[in-house]
């Protein structure tokens, strides 16, 4: 694999071709906030956070960086002013969907967001899809997946892929980010059925 | 069928074709698009089949069911031919009376013609005024052909392209004549088609993939559907061309399953097609092979973007994925895949039957060609209309839409769809093309048009388009998701009158974010119909927000319906119209509405008697206080009580 050049905040960085901003970036500590991104995984640029201003010449973009590959020459600004209006905002409307989650919360608190102006709704799942994408990834067995669309997009359990495979994995567990997977796991179990005396 | 193994076979069966045809033989074509379609053209052209075949005619006369002739608004459309003559809302009892007066005494019915403003009957289809100022280079041969017969398709020399190009030019000839012709992506992105199928055909690896994108879902667009009920051949024959031009083996065909006819009808052209050698092993005897498969979409708005939609042909879930590398290079399955609208694919065998040239002359110096958009809302002629690019939004609205109805004022038009945005009366003389309409701050989209008249509130359009986006999101990324959703409630909360001061500003700070940081496309446009109407509407807005008006009179919220003691008669129409018993009153007493139990349907506003003119739509203003109940009314000498 060839090696290319670019510059992070003005931070010369040597990365393999092939290979994403983000990657480049955390090799040499420079922290991108993301919260769909795990390594094991797939990058899917999903919630945005790791927006970053990139240049080649005149024109800048803007670009998610688990995803964007490293090029030769390319100038990457992980914090410019128009990256951190769009991590203020995005996070103040996460504050306002799963105000409880402690990332966000984090998050929040290191660009300076310390309320949402907007009504708070809170949920559990921020939607993130590592376990989903942990699931079908890496353990090949979509016990657990996406149903819905847009406002109304949730994280089910299908009762009978998870009630085989779930109890002798749990893996994705460690991976919520919020913790509470596992109750809803445990919610979404099926039960042991008895009807005369016949299994089920 | 035997197959047609040479350019030159193809030229024998038209031959033959038209052999079998004779040109003065009178012949009924019967339109069978959507919108006639319900209108009941079916039974119209049963009826004509019925008749003709009771009056033993059916030697002397032809009956055709074509695709849609666009003129939406005057269905069922029937337009004999040779003569051209060209009947309007035509009804099954009309048609025993177009049999005997027309095709058999060769005389013409007045009442069915087209009358223009001064009265003047028109005969001809192509002289009435709504397809006189277009240019039907796209759409046009659809009223010609019938959908499912692949002879008249050839007859009118279709396959003559890919006949050609097989036989005469290689894949790198008509790739420049793409290119040169400039043909600019009709899906809405106005990428040019030429540049993409470059970049499919350099991209390395053997297989690649041709794909027409048919899964059209803007609100109130209806171009593609109706292309490929009414001429589907056009669009594969376009298909096939481009497949051999980029180097692809596999093609498909997305379309919604929403467009059931049009999903038949594809099934049966692609069978027609193979059956004479056009699609299969070796098509034309050129060694050139190429087959396509139907992929039916399964309702999602999103699908029609193209990331979506390849991820949807590969059998998951239609969501779009980050498109750094472009699906030109990893489409489908990884391989390089090129999408096209079913408008592009259908233009280019116009471009190969009559070059470059004649296409290039034909629209503005960046935007060539013709454009389908359909023209629907408040205007007189709705329909499906295909101009040249350049022409101004006023020509459409006026001189092909004939204006607005009911003598009200013009607002703005939304092009683009959902993801357009809306231009006001300022801005009417813009000509249509994709630049000019991106300055305006909307897009040429897929060519929605949606005109507005005064009475239409611009709160609600953008409420209206974002609950639509709202619900088509798949909810993948956090700004379309959850941004879209807080722009929806803060819209609603103005057209509901609780609108706060700042709501306008921080509209527009999500938009920005929204536009700046969604995943795909409909993200990234999505905020176009709120950022359009503040720019050019932010009074409307101010007024909601500060005064609690509703200039337009929409939002319920904001208004209420009052009587006028002074002018009220007494008369009783709008007391016993009202839905909801909310108006009190008698015989000689005054009505008063009781604003707890008024519903705000408008009914009484519409049926009290223009003469008396005394109920009234206030917005932003107190309610009056009611007479007494029980007042009577108070009348001149001499007039009596209605």
């Amino acid at each position: 694999m060839s090696e290319v050049t670019l510059t992070i905040n003005n931070q010369k960085v040597k990365a393999e071709a092939g290979t994403t901003i983000l990657e480049a970036a955390r090799r040499v500590e420079i922290d991108i906030p993301t919260l769909c991104y795990h390594e094991k995984l797939a990058p899917r640029g999903a919630c945005r956070l790791c927006t970053v201003e990139i240049s080649k010449g005149q024109r800048s973009r803007l670009v998610t960086a688990c995803v964007y590959p490293v090029e030769d020459g390319l100038k990457v600004e992980t914090e410019s002013k128009r990256v951190i209006k769009i991590r203020k905002m995005l996070l103040e409307l996460m504050l306002a969907s799963c105000p409880g989650v402690k990332s966000i919360q984090d998050y929040a608190t290191r660009y300076g967001i310390t309320k949402t102006r907007f009504d708070v709704e809170p949920s559990f799942c921020i939607l993130c899809g590592l376990c989903v994408h942990y699931c079908s990834e890496v353990k090949g067995k979509n016990a657990i997946g996406f149903v819905g669309r847009g406002i109304e997009r949730r994280v089910v359990f299908f009762p009978d892929i998870a009630a085989e495979e779930c109890p002798k994995c749990g893996e994705c567990f460690s991976l919520c980010p919020t913790g509470v997977l596992p109750s809803n796991y445990a919610l979404a179990r099926l039960p042991q059925f008895t009807y005369n005396n016949i299994r089920l | 069928m035997p197959r047609l193994n040479s350019a030159t076979d193809l030229e024998k069966l038209r031959q033959e074709i038209l052999a079998h045809r004779d040109p003065n033989k009178p012949c009924v074509t019967i339109c069978s698009g959507t919108g006639c379609h319900a209108y009941g053209s079916e039974k119209v052209a049963d009826t004509f089949l019925n008749e003709i075949q009771s009056k033993n005619l059916q030697k002397k006369v032809d009956i055709r069911r074509t695709g849609c002739h666009g003129y939406c608004e005057r269905g069922t459309i029937v337009v004999i031919f040779p003569e051209e003559i060209c009947y309007l809302r035509v009804k099954p009892e009309d048609v025993p009376e177009i049999i005997a007066t027309t095709l058999v005494e060769g005389k013409i019915i007045e009442r069915l013609l087209y009358e223009d403003d001064d009265g003047q009957k028109i005969i001809h289809e192509g002289d009435i005024p709504f397809y006189k100022h277009q240019r039907r280079i796209v759409f046009g041969p659809n009223r010609f052909i019938d959908p499912k017969s692949i002879n008249d398709y050839i007859a009118r020399g279709g396959y003559a392209a890919l006949a050609k190009v097989l036989s005469e030019m290689t894949p790198e000839q008509v790739l420049e004549e793409v290119k040169k012709a400039n043909l600019r992506g009709r899906g809405g992105g106005g990428f040019p088609a030429g540049i993409k199928w470059e970049t499919t055909r350099n991209a390395p690896g053997e297989i690649k993939y041709v794909i027409v994108n048919a899964d059209e879902g803007d609100p109130g667009a209806y171009m593609d559907r109706s292309l490929l009920e009414g001429n589907p051949h056009s669009v594969l024959e376009g298909l096939i061309i481009g497949a051999y031009t980029i180097g692809a083996h596999q093609g498909f065909i997305y379309v919604r399953q929403e467009y059931p006819l049009a999903v038949e009808n594809l099934y049966i052209i692609l069978e027609q097609a193979r059956e004479h050698g056009l699609l299969g092993a070796n098509i034309l005897g050129s060694g050139f092979d190429f087959d396509v498969m139907v992929h039916r979409g399964a309702g999602a708005f999103v699908s029609g973007e193209s990331s979506a939609l390849m991820t949807a042909i590969e059998g998951r879930v239609g969501e779009p994925r980050p498109k750094y590398i472009r699906t030109a290079v990893s489409g489908i399955w990884g391989k390089p895949s090129n999408l096209n609208n079913v408008e592009t694919w259908a233009t280019i065998p116009l471009i190969i039957n009559n070059g470059v040239t004649w296409f290039t002359s034909i629209g503005t110096e960046k935007s060539k060609g013709t454009k389908i958009f359909s023209l629907v809302g408040k205007v007189n002629n709705t329909g499906l209309v295909e101009v040249p690019m350049g022409m101004t939004l006023r020509e459409v609205i006026y001189d092909i839409g004939g204006g607005i109805p009911h003598g009200k004022k013009f607002k703005g038009v939304q092009t683009g769809g959902p993801s357009g945005g809306v231009i006001p009366e300022s801005l009417i003389d813009t000509r249509v093309d994709f630049d000019e309409l991106t300055k305006a701050g909307s897009m040429m989209g897929s060519g929605g048009m949606i005109v507005m008249d005064e009475d239409t509130c611009m709160v609600d359009v953008a409420r209206y388009f974002l609950s639509f986006l709202s619900e088509e999101s798949c909810g993948q990324c956090v700004p379309c998701r959850e941004g879209i959703y807080q722009m929806l409630k803060i819209l609603n909360r103005i057209c509901a009158g609780q609108g706060k001061p700042g709501d306008i500003e921080l509209l527009e700070e999500i938009a920005e974010v929204v536009r700046d940081a969604s995943l795909c496309a409909l993200g990234a446009t999505a905020p176009n119909p709120v950022l359009s109407t503040i720019k050019y509407f932010r009074d409307e807005y101010e007024a909601h927000v500060e005064k609690k008006r509703c200039p337009a009179g929409v939002c319920k919220a904001l208004i209420s319906y009052y009587i006028e003691p002074k002018k009220c008669q007494a008369c009783l129409i709008c007391l016993r119209n009202c839905p909801a018993e909310a108006i009190s009153g008698g015989k000689n007493l005054i009505h008063i509405i009781n604003q707890d139990k008024c519903t705000k349907c408008g009914v009484c506003l519409e049926v009290c008697p223009p003469q008396f003119d005394a109920v009234v739509k206030l917005s932003g203003v107190p309610v009056p206080k009611p007479v007494a109940i029980g007042t009577e009314v108070k009348r001149k000498r001499g007039e009596k009580s209605e």
